[in-house]
């Protein structure tokens, strides 16, 4: 294709390299889904049109009269990211056709939280890529509705307080896991699915660039600390993306027509099981958890690390069997 | 001097299948819907035309209606001239996103094939599903029959898509009534159609370095669509919308008047269409297809001596205040027939609107309300004789006694 760079992604290519995320955005400092944004960004490949879920990340970057968007952008509404893309793909196929684009080729990209893809945001993604519409669908996961002040999603880890699960004397913050939200991608049968965190940028750009070069739906789910709503350093948003991997809370992979792959860093712990990271060394430091380190509140935690010895184990049993 | 228009052919239609049919021939780019009965053979019938290769249309068949409204306003947002169709509880799923089509200044096209509300679930005709998206921004036209419909499809896209209006539009069928009979419909041909709709026409609009792009997401001139606007710029967002309704009561009758010179057909000044209304001392307001039913019995009362009249509201948003004023001062007893109801208000929508419009009339008439025909219960010459007649009581004593009423009701 035509507009398909060379992706070597260097320090030195994405520097030079002009923003389409521009700065100026009312982000948090230490924001973790803005420094995504900013990144994936980078890895785009021509012209690119770009659709968002309402979040923080739309609220931040489109307050008028400004904008921090230097490609077209569209924003409806929480749900509909994904239906965004439909319309946007429906409409520069036929328009293509007709010979009123003249572009050869605009990806699609649609942005959500974890509140716009796992919960709210869940059927309209998974109509799209039923259909097969040509957009890549980045989830940028804080573990929660931040937007809103800090509420529990479908993608909020089990003990996390939040405002609507708050640590109390009976209840120690979420009590159900996560949602297993890549894998139920994964079952949709697409060509691309893959997990990044910031932390390993330039895993994480090559993704973006394979997911947009998938002619046909790709799914991202990223990694993104919230500094407010994990009550947490601001400095460490970036360390937390790679602890996260470390202890296989977020086990970062890439599965291509169904083949499980561990991306390197996770590869890595699988081939050095005793390097490990124990899950405390994860939750320490992170607000949201501080009431996990307690006698009473002892079983969340272990519960916490059989689950993700868990969920590890079987992605490392799906990547041995796509070998 | 006898008028020459356009040849025409002569079709059987219903009228769902008489949307489809103007929709194939305005030359939509992006159909993005979900099946509801009574708008299924919309959809269904665009089907075919997509699957024979009769259009170029992207059809996206979404997997729901919330989805449908969305991929419509961002495909109309991309450039793409766009079609959709719901009813009943499709449309009230999508009542979210209707507010953002019109708030994003989309020219989307609707058919609505008007149908009750749950609970109890129904599947007929009344007009609750869009009379409940009144305040929604999108303007609302309400036809009587398939040929109607036909027209006003066609219509509706100029409307839309003028640069003063930027307006999404719903057409308002009756679910059953007109959806699903069969009828004669005059069509033009694809030459005249295409003529009269022409390309759609993107506005142009200002950059902040002061260049004019055409209105849309394009990678050459990228433009931030949907932002979030805070309580110093929202409110003129909201005024501007208002305007553009204002506009678009000038430019609803500048293209109907046009159609009309094109095609013969026409319906009163395209925002009301009075009938036998000139000398008459009672009269019904409605909306939709019961007009038909109440010419005959206009009809057959000034037979009998009575000087009996009607207006039917063709369009209902923007409301035609002025028109509907003019139309029914010098009436001495009216009657507004309402297809909804609006639980606890004083009235249904059509009757709150309508009398509001009166109130300052140089002679105001005295104004009765009756909801009818909810859930698709048939509403016929009888049910109009009644009215009329609980008319002339009111006329002649000069006074109303109940305001609200019911007509074909077991009470």
């Amino acid at each position: 294709m035509a507009t398909t760079q060379e992706w070597k992604f260097t320090a030195k290519d994405i520097a030079l390299k002009p923003d389409a995320f521009l700065p100026g955005h009312r982000a948090c400092a230490g924001c973790g889904p803005a420094n995504v944004l900013r990144m994936v960004m980078k890895a785009t490949r021509g012209p690119t049109i770009v659709t968002q879920a309402t979040g923080c990340m739309e609220v931040v970057s489109s307050i008028y009269p400004y904008t921090s968007w230097a490609v077209p952008w569209l924003h409806t509404a929480f749900e509909t990211a994904a239906a965004n893309a439909s319309g946007i793909d429906a409409a520069l196929k036929v328009l293509k056709r007709k010979g009123k684009v003249k572009q050869e080729h605009v990806d699609i990209i649609a942005f959500a939280g974890d509140g716009g893809t796992f919960d709210i945001g869940f059927q309209a993604l998974s109509g799209a890529v039923e259909r097969g519409h040509d957009f890549l669908f980045i989830l940028y996961d804080n573990e929660g509705y931040m937007n809103t002040g800090i509420q529990r999603s479908g993608g909020t880890p089990m003990g996390a307080a939040t405002t609507t699960t708050p640590a109390g004397s009976v209840m120690p913050g979420k009590l159900q896991h996560k949602k297993p939200i890549t894998d139920i991608m994964v079952a949709h049968e697409m060509e691309y699915v893959a997990t990044a965190t910031p932390y390993y940028w330039k895993d994480m750009l090559q993704k973006v660039r394979k997911g947009l070069e998938v002619e046909g739906p790709a799914f991202l789910h990223i990694f993104a600390p919230c500094p407010r709503g994990w009550r947490s350093e601001p400095s460490n948003s970036i360390d937390y993306t790679k602890l996260a991997v470390e202890s296989c809370v977020f086990p970062v992979y890439e599965v291509v027509k169904g083949k499980y792959e561990l991306s390197t860093p996770s590869k890595l712990v699988a081939l050095a099981p005793q390097k490990k990271r124990p899950i405390t060394e994860y939750l320490k430091g992170q607000g949201r958890y501080r009431h996990l380190f307690t006698p009473q509140n002892k079983h969340v935690i272990d519960e916490l690390q059989r689950f993700t010895d868990e969920r590890w184990g079987k992605l490392q049993k799906k990547v041995e069997q796509s070998a | 001097m006898k008028k020459v228009y356009v040849k025409q052919e002569l079709m059987a239609l219903n009228g769902d299948e008489a949307v489809a049919f103007a929709v194939k021939q305005a030359d939509v780019d992006v159909v993005a819907a979900y099946p509801i009965t009574p708008q299924t053979i919309i959809v269904e019938k665009y089907s075919e035309y997509v699957a024979n290769g009769e259009v170029q249309t992207e059809f996206v068949c979404t997997e729901s209606e919330h989805s449908a409204m969305a991929a419509c306003i961002a495909s109309s947002a991309t450039g793409a001239r766009t079609f959709t169709a719901s009813a009943s509880a499709g449309l009230a799923l999508m009542h979210e996103m209707l507010f953002v089509a019109s708030g994003s200044r989309t020219p989307i096209v609707m058919a609505v094939a008007n149908r009750a509300l749950s609970s109890p679930l129904n599947i007929n005709g009344d007009q609750s599903d869009s009379m409940a998206e009144r305040d929604s921004g999108w303007i609302q036209i309400y036809v009587e029959n398939a040929q109607e419909t036909y027209d006003t499809i066609l219509q509706a896209f100029r409307i839309a898509e003028q640069c003063e209006v930027l307006l999404p539009v719903i057409v308002g069928l009756d679910g059953f009534i007109v959806s699903h009979t069969l009828e004669n419909v005059d069509v033009l041909s694809d030459d005249a159609v295409k003529n009269f709709v022409g390309e759609r026409i993107l506005p142009d609009v200002l950059t902040h370095e002061g260049k004019k792009v055409p209105f849309k997401l394009d990678p050459d001139n990228p433009m931030t669509m949907g932002p979030i606007a805070l309580p110093n710029y929202y409110f003129e967002f909201k005024r501007q919308q208002e305007e553009a309704m204002k506009n678009a009561l000038t430019v609803i009758q500048q293209v109907h008047d046009e159609y009309a010179k094109l095609s013969g057909r026409g319906y009163g000044n395209a925002l009301i269409e009075p009938y036998k209304l000139d000398d008459a001392e009672v009269a019904v307001v409605c909306v939709g297809s019961a007009s038909g039913t109440a010419k005959t019995v206009v009809d057959e009362l000034r037979a009998e001596g009575v000087k009996a009249g009607l207006l039917r509201l063709r369009t209902f948003r923007p409301f035609p205040a002025a028109d509907v004023q003019k139309a029914l001062e010098n009436v001495k007893a009216v009657a507004v027939l309402d297809k909804s109801i609006s639980f606890g208000g004083n009235g249904g929508a059509v009757f709150l609107e309508v009398r509001h419009a009166l109130y300052d009339a140089k002679s105001r008439p005295l104004m009765v309300n009756y909801i009818y025909g909810l859930g698709g219960r048939d509403t016929g010459p009888k049910d109009f004789k009644k009215v009329f007649s609980d008319l002339h009581i009111i006329a002649h004593n000069k006074r109303a006694d109940k305001l609200v009423n019911y007509v074909g009701l077991r009470e």
